[in-house]
C-alpha cells in the first residue's frame, strides 16, 4: 500500500496538504473522511487516528498527524522544489514562524468565522448571536492585519518573493471566512494581490477543485439529531 | 552586537529557549523583558515585536519569533546535536507532530490553569467559579493523557532513547501550573518518570535555574502592576471567562 491521505475538503488543513500533493504529483491514495458525515467519529477511523481528526497520512506502518507536520513530511520525502520549504536558515525560519502563529492566531480565526456564521447555524442549528458573531469578526479583521502588515509586507508572498508553505497554509485558512461569505479581500488590495498570485503560482484549476467543497458550505445538509448530539460539544471544544 | 534573546522566563515559551541555548552552549545576550511591569508593551520591545509577545530572537538585522520556531534557528545555526531534531523522516515528524498539537493541546491550557488558580484571583481579588476551573482541568486531564498515549507511549522520550525539542518544549509548559500550586505530574507515575528524565538530560542546575522565577511567582506583589497592564490584563480575562 503507497501513501495514503485521510482528507475532507471541508477542512481547511486539509485543503493544505491536499494541494501541497497534487501540485508536487505526490502519488497517494485519497481516503474521503465525511466529516459531516461524523465518519471522523467512527470506530474505523479510530483505528487510524485516535485523536478523530483530518488530515491523516499513513505511509506504510507510519501515521502522522497534524498538517503542518505532514506537509514538512511530504516536503521532505519527495525532494519539492526548495522555495516550499527552503535551505537558507533565514528563509526557512520566516515559513516556519508563520506555521507557529498561525494555529492560534488566523487559523482559531477563520474557523471561529465559519462556523459562527454558516456551520453551526446551518450544519447544526445553534443559534449565534449577533453579538458573537460581530466579535468573530472584529478578531478576525485584526489577524488579517497582522498578516498584511507583519507578514506579507511589500513582499510578493509571505516569506519571499516566492511561494512557499506558509502561503499555502495561509490562502486555505482564508478561503474559509470566503466560504461563509466574509469579504476578506475587500478594501485590502495587497492581500487581494497576493492571493491571485499564491492561486496561479499554485495552479487556477487545482486551487478552485481544491475549495469547490468549502465555498458549498452554506449549502450543508442539517445534521440529524443523533449526529448533532456528537458533534456539538467537539465542535464547540475545537472552535473554542 | 552578538545573539540576543529577549525573555521573561515566566513564560513557558521562553524557558524552552533559554534552556536550549544554555544547554547547547550558544553564546547570547539575555534581554529581559519583564511581562510583570509591562515591559512588553514598550516602544523599545514594539520595534523588536510589534504583537509584543514573548520571547524574540535577534541575530543581527534578523528579527525571529515564535518558540517552535527560534528553537529551529537555532538548532541549525549553531548545528546543535542531531538527537534535539533528528534527521530521521519518522522521529522529525513525530517532533514536528507535537510542535504542531502542543499549541493547542498543551500550552495554551497549562497556561490557563495558572491564570484561573493563581492570576486572576490574584490580580483582580475575584475567584474564579468552581465549575470553570473543574472544567479547564479535565480538558488538561485528558490531554496528558493523549500526550502519554500517542506521543510518549513506552518510550523514554518522545522520538525514542533520546531528548529531543519536543520534551523539552513539552516539559516547560508541563511546569507552567506549579506556580498556581498545580503538579500535573502527581496524576501519573508514567509522566512524573519522564519529567526526571528530561530533567536529568537537560541538567537539574540548569532546569532548576530556568524555573526559578516562575515558582516564586505567588510571592509577587502584585500592587505593583502598572494600572495599563492591569487594564489589559482585564481584556485578556475576559478570554478565560
Amino acid at each position: 500500500m503507497g501513501l495514503e491521505l485521510y482528507l475532507d475538503l471541508l477542512s481547511q488543513p486539509c485543503r493544505a496538504v491536499y494541494i501541497f500533493a497534487k501540485k508536487n504529483r505526490i502519488p497517494f491514495e485519497l481516503r474521503t473522511v465525511d466529516l459531516r458525515e461524523g465518519q471522523h467519529l467512527s470506530d474505523a477511523f479510530a483505528q487510524v487516528n485516535p485523536l478523530q481528526k483530518v488530515p491523516v497520512l499513513k505511509d506504510g506502518d507510519f501515521v502522522l498527524t497534524e498538517s503542518v507536520a505532514i506537509l514538512l513530511y511530504l516536503a521532505r520525502k519527495y525532494k519539492v522544489p526548495d522555495h516550499w520549504y527552503p535551505q537558507d536558515p533565514q528563509a526557512c525560519a520566516r515559513v516556519d514562524e508563520y506555521l507557529a502563529w498561525q494555529h492560534t492566531a488566523l487559523r482559531r480565526n477563520c474557523l471561529r468565522a465559519l462556523w459562527h456564521k454558516v456551520m453551526l447555524p446551518v450544519f447544526l442549528g445553534e443559534l449565534v448571536s449577533p453579538e458573537t458573531l460581530a466579535a468573530t469578526l472584529a478578531e478576525l479583521d485584526m489577524a488579517l492585519q497582522v498578516l498584511e502588515g507583519k507578514f506579507l509586507q511589500d513582499k510578493a508572498f509571505l516569506t519571499g518573493p516566492h511561494i512557499s508553505l506558509a502561503d499555502l497554509v495561509a490562502i486555505t485558512e482564508l478561503m474559509h471566512p470566503v466560504g461563509a461569505g466574509c469579504q476578506v479581500f475587500k478594501g485590502r488590495p495587497k492581500l487581494a494581490a497576493w492571493r491571485q498570485r499564491v492561486e496561479a503560482a499554485v495552479g487556477e484549476a487545482l486551487f478552485q477543485e481544491a475549495h469547490e467543497v468549502i465555498l458549498k458550505a452554506k449549502d450543508s445538509q442539517p445534521a440529524d439529531p443523533t449526529l448533532k448530539q456528537k458533534m456539538l460539544p467537539k465542535v464547540l471544544a475545537m472552535i473554542q | 552586537m552578538g545573539l540576543e534573546l529577549y525573555l521573561d522566563l515566566l513564560s513557558a515559551s521562553c524557558r524552552a529557549v533559554y534552556i536550549f541555548a544554555r544547554k547547547n552552549s550558544i553564546p547570547f545576550d539575555f534581554q529581559f523583558v519583564d511581562l510583570l511591569k509591562g515591559h512588553h508593551h514598550s516602544r523599545e520591545y514594539i520595534e523588536i515585536n510589534p504583537l509584543r509577545k514573548l520571547p524574540s530572537l535577534r541575530d543581527g538585522k534578523f528579527i525571529l519569533s515564535e518558540s517552535v520556531a527560534i528553537l529551529f534557528y537555532l538548532c541549525r545555526k549553531y548545528s546543535a546535536p542531531s538527537h534535539w531534531y533528528p534527521p530521521d523522516l519518522h522521529m522529525r515528524a513525530r517532533v514536528d507532530e507535537f510542535m504542531a498539537w502542543q499549541h493547542t493541546a498543551i500550552q495554551l491550557p497549562m497556561n490557563k490553569i495558572l491564570w484561573l488558580k493563581l492570576l486572576i484571583p490574584m490580580i483582580t481579588g475575584d475567584e474564579v467559579p468552581a465549575e470553570k476551573t473543574e472544567q479547564m482541568l479535565a480538558e488538561v486531564k485528558s490531554n496528558l493523557k493523549l500526550f502519554e498515549e500517542k506521543f510518549l507511549q513506552d518510550k523514554m522520550f518522545i522520538t525514542g532513547d533520546n531528548i529531543s525539542l519536543a520534551d523539552l518544549v513539552a516539559l516547560v509548559e508541563m511546569m507552567q501550573p506549579m506556580a498556581g500550586n498545580h503538579n500535573v505530574f502527581l496524576s501519573s507515575a508514567k509522566l512524573a518518570e519522564w519529567r526526571m528524565r528530561v530533567e536529568l538530560a537537560i541538567g537539574s542546575s540548569l532546569f532548576c535555574e530556568a524555573h526559578d522565577r516562575l515558582v516564586k511567582l505567588a510571592e509577587w506583589d502584585c500592587s505593583t502592576l502598572d494600572p495599563i497592564v492591569k487594564e489589559r490584563i482585564g481584556n485578556l480575562l475576559q478570554k478565560f471567562k
